[in-house]
């Protein structure tokens, strides 16, 4: 007969093993790009012009290009994003319209990156003639990370208690003031969440910055918002697969540049929301 | 003079959520606009079902059968090895691992969701490539399987994470209902908190899948980019995203290349917005 104890057993043997075939690999990717990238980090890199095509220097122009796309991208994402999480959290009516905005934002969630970049294309290179510029690449790029703001920033303000709401406007406070007042600073750390993922989808993306902003070999820093920029993810890709000859320690240092900023930012808003929730007096 | 600059608020903050719709259709429609102008010079039907891609050929051909079962066979293979593995771990994370373990193993797969793929894909090229070259013997270690491999690690961070949720919002009385029985946990788990999560797992699957079936960056640096019709997975094979990423710089603005690969984000699109309202129904479904 079949011991019920034993397929016990056996199965969460299965389950711990599943878990561990996930787990190992991703500290394994981390340990790898640590190890062989750390060894060509230096002030120099991090600060320098690429060199003899891009196989000597540093990476400079290539952070600043990431630094520059994500912030524009967060300056057009973060009050529409913001603004669309208030609607659905305090105004919206259970009816048709609120249910297509939702399913409008899981399908801004689903579209494919590179669709994301097609769209750039047609709609602020060529149709707007921004052309291939920082502006083209941040509103792509603000456009992809809206349903990640939208969503965290939703259920930072939904996790308000309602009775919060109630007393603001027992006291003759505005719909808008409670929102203003007492909605918004208890939803803060929420919201601080949802814009610290979405500046780290950002700045990892590649495929909505191929044809909307990324240079491939641009030695100087973007002067305007109308100007091409390199981009960290794009210049990996373009030294680990167009570029023949880049030395080893090169790719992995960029991979280890651009791996730090985008798990940086997710550790910070872990952290912000385990504090918040250790926190939290309701 | 509060009551206009509240009513003017007010009225912004509708707007901003009508946006939402408004870029969802905003895409399609430019999609759209540059896609179809393809199908004025060249057949739709030719297009979905010709065997050929080559773009710049004379007259060229654009065939994208070869690459929409590329994208499949890619994605068939993630779906293999991310499914069992992926709710292997949702399982042992909500019910069996302890509290503190728990939340540490939810953290990682949140890093993993979030490692950019082309880092992904540049680790799958310095490690994973080789490997396979060597133990299949191959010419080329750019294949199909190694793209599958890369892949389902980045659907398993949805899966898990869906998975772990729609396991977490099964009623506690379920499974203390199967225990108060004599059930084992194991015995619990399997025929009664699985089943009473099936259409959240469900969603969390089609969702993993379509992560799988839109990554771009990683699939083209791992599978190859060879766009001939599928043979086995031990093969270079080419898919939709990455053609469209790989030839969008060649190609000229206004040409009837520059139409065919929007025709190809038209059908990305439609496959994406398809398995999403799906999952999201399913999701619904489980909420009411």
């Amino acid at each position: 007969m079949r011991n019920p104890h034993r397929t016990q057993k056996i199965a969460f043997f299965f389950l711990f093993l599943a878990t561990l075939l996930i787990v190992v690999p991703v500290g394994l990717i981390v340990v790898i790009i640590i190890q062989k990238g750390l060894p060509a980090i230096s002030w120099k890199f991090l600060t320098d012009m690429p060199r003899e095509g891009m196989r000597g220097g540093g990476i400079f122009p290539a952070i600043i290009g990431t630094v520059y796309l994500v912030s524009g991208a967060i300056i057009f994402a973060l009050p529409i994003g913001l603004s669309a999480a208030i609607y659905l959290s305090e105004y919206a009516k259970d009816n048709l319209l609120t249910r297509m905005i939702k399913l409008a934002i899981v399908n801004l969630a689903g579209v494919p990156s590179v669709v994301y970049g097609l769209f750039g294309l047609a709609l602020f290179v060529v149709f707007f003639k921004f052309g291939a510029s920082i502006l083209s690449g941040s509103l792509t790029l603000g456009i992809m990370i809206l349903p990640v703001i939208i969503t965290t920033s939703r259920e930072a303000l939904e996790s308000v208690p309602h009775s919060f709401r109630e007393a603001s406007l027992s006291l003759g406070a505005s719909k808008w003031q409670t929102i203003r007042h007492i909605v918004l600073p208890n939803a803060i750390p929420g919201i601080l969440t949802g814009m610290i993922l979405g500046l780290g989808r950002a700045a990892g993306e590649t495929a909505p910055i191929l044809f909307t902003v990324a240079a491939f070999y641009l030695p100087q820093l973007p002067g305007s918002i109308f100007d091409q920029a390199m981009a960290l993810p794009y210049h990996l890709y373009v030294i680990s697969t167009q570029v023949p000859n880049v030395e080893e320690k090169i790719r992995y240092g960029t991979a280890l540049v651009l791996l730090v900023l985008v798990l940086f930012m997710n550790l910070v808003a872990i952290i912000i929301r385990y504090q918040f929730r250790k926190k939290k007096k309701w | 003079m509060r009551k206009f600059k509240e009513f003017i608020i007010e009225k912004f903050i509708l707007f901003c959520g009508l946006a939402t719709i408004f870029f969802v259709v905003l895409i399609f429609l430019f999609l759209l606009k540059q896609g179809l102008a393809l199908f004025k010079t060249f057949s739709p039907f030719q297009f979905l079902s010709g065997k050929n891609w080559y773009p710049i050929s004379e007259p060229a051909q654009f065939g994208i059968l070869p690459l929409i079962l590329g994208s499949l066979l890619v994605t068939l293979g993630a779906a293999v090895i991310s499914i069992p593995i992926g709710i292997g771990c949702a399982v042992y994370i909500a019910e069996i691992a302890p509290s503190k373990v728990k939340e540490i193993l939810k953290s990682g797969i949140e890093l993993l969701a979030a490692i950019p793929s082309v880092v992904l894909g540049f680790i799958g090229m310095v490690t994973l490539v080789p490997l396979v070259k060597n133990i299949f013997h191959l010419p080329t270690g750019l294949t199909a399987l190694s793209g599958s491999i890369m892949l389902a690690f980045m659907a398993m961070p949805t899966i898990v994470s869906i998975a772990e949720d729609a396991l977490y919002s099964v009623p506690k009385s379920y499974k203390e209902g199967a225990l108060a029985l004599g059930a084992t946990h194991w015995q619990a788990i399997y025929r009664v908190m699985l089943p009473a999560a099936s259409s959240g797992i469900l969603a969390a699957v089609m969702l993993g899948i379509g992560r799988v079936i839109g990554e771009t960056m990683a699939v083209m640096m791992i599978t190859g980019n060879a766009a001939s019709m599928p043979h086995s997975i031990l093969q270079p094979i080419r898919t939709l995203t990455a053609t469209i990423a790989a030839e969008m710089g060649e190609a000229v603005a206004g040409g009837e290349h520059y139409f065919a690969l929007f025709a190809i984000g038209i059908v990305l699109f439609i496959i994406s917005f398809a398995i999403n309202v799906t999952a999201d129904l399913f999701l619904h479904k489980r909420r009411s």
